[in-house]
């Protein structure tokens, strides 16, 4: 339908739209995030929710305390190794359609401890990540930055075909192998297809 | 507060036969620390806490060094009887060469231990303890029995070091899962190789990239 006839129409009283902008509309404004931290980032996480930034303007004030019930997985701080296979099976019981945000740059890439022996160098080895945020902690404006780009996407979803969220799509996996503690280090060290080794610039 | 060598002299007056060694500071500060002998240390630890003008009833660090096998190479003159042949006639002499030998010092791991005191506000006193080696036998008595505060600190020494404190009543590994066998804390650890990118590689990562480049995907996105 044509953009400026929309207008037009609603200049008039009259709402038109598809099934799909109102599915997505209604995904995109009640995003329920878990309830759950993991380091300093956490703190910026809960101002963020709070009076003066208020994420409850997204509808996405709701922090549920189970993953069941949640559509987010707000990755708030450093993931270290001895942790990360409770994240990744904490990510596995949430249900479809589901998206992470890893806020900072331990979450990202391990940050200041990064070279550490006991670190996950970035979530996104195990699980797909939808939206990553700098900062060491990020602002909560930068937070607020990621929920809006994640609307975006959620916003930009076609229903059927290629790109279709996971829930409706029937052969996409959803379910991420959790990674076993080893002698030395978790194994495997990143999920095949999740998170590809890159090419290193010669 | 009692200096150092005040303490050693009372230790040395109570237990006879304690063993006590000074282990110098060289730095400014000069915070010199007693040297205990494993099998004595906990009945000298309980003097040091109990003593009524010390009163050691606060124990606010615990922590792990470890000292590699160490080499070292000295220059020693040696003399030794030479055959020589001068004009067709063999002659012996004498003669001093300097040589280069090398031997190890066996490494061992140490625990020390600060020790305040609330009651008397001072401190601090710095005690350590030194294993046998750093292989197997890694043995120290546990302090925890003495000072509560022991029971974590000494739980992370025994999970970063791999001091085995006996007498601990809950020994296991702090920081790290249980599977974990390393002590990563120790000079000769080898992290895992879990291969990273970096956007500005360069001499050893180069090389350490060119090892994982059949397994390099790119970003799955074109």
């Amino acid at each position: 339908m044509d953009a400026n006839l929309k207008i037009e129409l609603g200049k008039q009283g009259i709402v038109a739209t598809s099934i799909q902008e109102l599915y997505n509309w209604g995904r995109k404004n009640s995003i329920w995030p878990m309830q759950f931290g993991l380091a300093c980032c956490a703190i910026e996480m809960i101002a963020t929710t709070m009076a003066r930034y208020d994420l409850a303007r997204f509808g996405a004030e709701v922090f549920r305390p189970s993953p069941r019930q949640a559509d987010l997985m707000i990755i708030s701080g450093t993931v270290t190794k001895k942790m990360a296979p409770q994240v990744v099976r904490l990510y596995n019981q949430m249900a479809e359609p589901k998206y992470v945000i890893a806020m900072g740059a331990c979450a990202i890439s391990g940050g200041p401890f990064k070279q550490g022996y006991n670190v996950l160098k970035g979530i996104d080895r195990y699980i797909p990540v939808d939206v990553h945020i700098p900062g060491c902690p990020p602002r909560p404006e930068a937070l607020i930055q990621a929920f809006m780009t994640l609307q975006k996407k959620i916003d930009g979803q076609p229903l059927t075909g290629e790109g279709r969220p996971r829930h409706l799509d029937s052969g996409a996996q959803g379910e991420f192998l959790v990674p076993v503690q080893g002698e030395h280090d978790l194994e495997p060290t990143s999920n095949k297809g999740v998170w590809p080794v890159p090419i290193t610039i010669r | 507060m009692k200096t150092v060598e005040e303490i050693k002299a009372a230790i040395e007056a109570a237990i006879p036969g304690a063993g006590v060694e000074i282990q110098a500071n060289p730095s400014v500060s000069g915070q010199h620390s007693l040297r205990l002998k494993p099998d004595r240390a906990v009945e000298v630890a309980r003097f040091l806490r109990d003593d009524a003008e010390l009163k050691l009833d606060f124990l606010s660090n615990v922590t792990g060094v470890d000292w590699p096998d160490k080499e070292i190479s000295e220059k020693v003159k040696v003399t030794r009887i030479v055959t020589r042949t001068v004009d067709g006639v063999e002659q012996q002499a004498e003669e001093t060469v300097e040589e280069t030998r090398k031997r190890t010092e066996p490494g061992f791991l140490e625990a020390v231990y600060h020790l305040y005191s609330v009651e008397k506000k001072h401190g601090p006193v710095v005690i350590r303890m030194r294993t046998e080696n750093r292989s197997d036998r890694v043995e120290l008595p546990s302090l925890m029995p003495l000072w509560k505060s022991a029971e974590f600190q000494e739980r992370e020494v025994f999970d970063l070091y791999g001091i085995v404190f006996k007498g601990h009543p809950d020994l296991r590994r702090l920081l790290m899962w249980d599977e974990f066998k390393d002590h990563p804390m120790r000079r000769d650890y080898v992290e895992p190789d879990d291969y990273e990118y970096e956007p500005t590689a360069h001499d050893e990562i180069l090389k350490r990239a060119e090892a994982y480049k059949d397994r390099e995907q790119g970003p799955t996105t074109a």
